[in-house]
């Protein structure tokens, strides 16, 4: 049993149903990532597992319990998130910001105990932005603000971690900076993490679990090396590709097809445009 | 027992932000101390205190500040004890209240919708009090009593809506704000049609009331505003800490363990209920809530909903505009809300412009 899972749950917004009868399992140890074309439903199933949304049927389990009946103070110290949009309150310095990452450990009389402090130096040294302490989160660029919303989930001190695309609005070189940190963080300190990634390839080269999921279904999971095959991602993505090795990992890598060799396939996709 | 405070160790990255500090007791209980933001709120009730003292020294009967402060602590003479404690007294801590009130309930308002014009009086609630107010002296001919629970219901019926009419899973900050400033239309033409059906007396009365004026609150008012206050206030601070978090989002707040519609719910409740009783007791005054809390924050340059400051600055506010409302213009006394609105109408125009600039509007 892993610590977290789903049981057939029904994923929906209101009246519109995404997802019916899902059951995953996250394996405890394991950096796991949900792909799938838009709309598939894998931040729904992100939102479910973080317990941001009710399953209409089913249950999320954490621990053996389910998620939804537990203390939301007591899920925080357990579960972390990284929602796609946070704000930076106006006025606010970095290390005030990672400072709030502490709200689930503390209370009305116990706001700061010298573990906070440890704890938020800590998360600060490892996204790398202890030197940005006392700068305002507006002023900084936008890979810098994507390492302090890790760094306040960091101090979270939760044994998972799940990430709703955290590399989106990001150029190339800040979206390995932030998955390189993500692995380094499941490799040194055991974490579980969780994300939801857009780029196949990047989910091919991190993940040690991979999850697809299309139309509200999962169609494949297990490691990268065995789940990413043209035939895979024809079925998930409806894209005729080659897989090949990546060249300096190892792993699968997406080629597309050629535009000449994919056109008789797709005329509705040509239309569209 | 010994308490230690400190500040974040020098080397390495400093993990409290600057000038921020915390108090320790060997207990293991701790505590975050903004020492500028705790400046701040001795100044503005100091601030507060000495305008308190000239307000009660001003009238007809001026008492030297000196002679104030003697009487107070029950050392004056019988004219002046009748005059401090039965007249000006209560005057002076209804506008305390009031303005404390209001200033609070701004704060929790505009940092809900995250919005600087998202305060009780732009967006419906200080409307909706004046509604009920003026259903009862107009179509009722109910007494003061009578208006100001008419108030409070009017102020509680128009949250209940303005809530029910913004909720799309979850109540959000930009919609509560423009269902708000929607309502507020509606409901200003709701009191134009009442103060035109009014005979003249009733015409009269309502017009008063709706400028807002201390004059002549007594203890009759202060009462149930004080045991309301002691009710509402401690339990919004306490509500302070979470509200924080719901600043950077609901997603982020919900990660972070906090309930996020229970939170916004308590919050609004007891905000819209302070801010009704408020205008119950001295009808609409304009503008305290939407500056108090914007300059309050520009005085402790905390981020944070500012809540405490946001109360004491409305409250110092109050005191000066009530001080300058009646003794500036000579023998002509004009009600306070005259004052709050002049200067509260200039800061809105220069928040409006300034939030342009920002590019937020």
């Amino acid at each position: 049993m892993q610590r977290l899972s789903a049981e057939s749950v029904t994923l929906a917004y209101e009246q519109r149903v995404i997802a019916r009868d899902l059951s995953v399992e996250i394996p405890d140890n394991s950096f796991t990532v949900i792909v799938g074309p838009n709309a598939c439903g894998k931040s729904t199933l992100l939102r479910a597992l973080s317990r941001m949304l009710k399953p209409t049927e089913g249950r999320v389990l954490l621990d053996g319990q389910t998620i939804h009946s537990m203390p939301a103070k007591k899920v925080a110290r357990t579960l972390g998130l990284l929602p796609q949009s946070s704000i930076a309150p106006d006025g606010i310095t970095v290390a005030d910001l990672v400072a709030r990452g502490r709200y689930p450990h503390q209370g009305l009389l116990r706001q700061w105990s010298p573990e906070d402090e440890r704890i938020v130096q800590e998360s600060m040294a490892a996204t790398g932005v202890a030197e940005l302490g006392e700068r305002y989160v507006d002023e900084l660029s936008g890979g810098q603000r994507q390492r302090v919303w890790i760094a306040m989930a960091l101090a979270q001190q939760t044994p998972l971690l799940l990430l709703d695309e955290p590399t989106t609005f990001l150029d190339i070189q800040h979206q390995i900076d932030v998955l390189d940190l993500c692995a380094e963080l499941h490799e040194t300190q055991g974490r579980t993490l969780v994300a939801v990634l857009h780029d196949l390839n990047h989910a091919a080269r991190y993940a040690t679990h991979l999850i697809a999921v299309r139309d509200g279904e999962i169609v494949a999971e297990g490691p990268p090396s065995e789940v990413v095959t043209a035939e895979l991602v024809e079925k998930v993505f409806g894209l005729r590709c080659q897989v090949i090795d990546d060249p300096e990992t190892g792993t699968p890598l997406v080629v597309p097809a050629a535009r000449a060799a994919r056109r008789p396939q797709e005329p509705a996709a040509v239309q569209q445009v | 027992m010994s308490t230690t405070i400190r500040t974040a160790p020098a080397e390495g990255g400093r993990a409290l932000a600057k000038g921020v500090r915390a108090i320790r007791t060997p207990g293991g209980l701790s505590v975050r101390v903004e020492p500028r933001a705790a400046a701040a709120g001795v100044l503005l009730t100091l601030v507060t205190l000495a305008a308190g003292v000239l307000l009660i020294g001003s009238g007809d009967f001026d008492i030297p500040p000196d002679q104030v402060v003697a009487t107070l602590l029950g050392h004056g003479d019988a004219a002046q004890e009748f005059i401090v404690h039965d007249l000006r007294l209560p005057r002076a801590l209804v506008a305390v209240l009031v303005g404390g009130a209001l200033g609070l309930g701004g704060a929790v308002f505009q940092s809900i919708t995250r919005n600087p014009l998202g305060s009780p009086d732009l967006i419906g609630f200080g409307p909706g009090a004046t509604v009920g107010a003026l259903t009862v002296i107009v179509l009722l001919h109910g007494d003061a009593a009578a208006t100001s629970a008419g108030a409070v219901a009017g102020g509680l019926l128009t949250g209940a809506l303005i809530y029910l009419l913004a909720w799309k899973r979850g109540v959000h900050g930009f919609r509560l704000v423009l269902i708000g400033i929607g309502t507020a239309a509606m409901l200003t033409a709701v009191i134009h049609y009442l103060v035109t059906k009014a005979d003249l007396v009733d015409a009269t009365r309502a017009t008063l009331w709706m400028t807002g004026s201390l004059d002549g609150r007594d203890w009759a008012q202060f009462w149930p505003l004080l045991i309301a206050s002691v009710v509402l206030v401690p339990l919004i601070l306490a509500f302070g800490r979470p509200l924080r978090m719901l600043e950077m989002g609901d997603d982020a707040a919900y990660a972070l363990g906090v309930r996020v519609e229970r939170t916004r719910s308590v919050l609004m409740v007891a905000a819209v209920l302070l801010v009704s009783l408020a205008t119950a007791a001295a009808g609409p005054i304009a503008f305290v809530s939407l500056s108090a809390p914007q300059l309050a924050r520009r005085l402790t340059r905390s981020p944070g909903p500012n809540l405490a400051a946001g109360a004491l600055m409305g409250a110092a506010l109050l005191l000066v505009a009530d001080w300058t409302a009646s003794n500036a213009f000579g023998e002509r006394q004009l009600p306070v809300g005259v004052v709050t609105g002049v200067v509260g109408g200039v800061y809105l125009l220069w928040l409006l412009v300034a939030e342009r600039r920002a590019g937020r509007i």
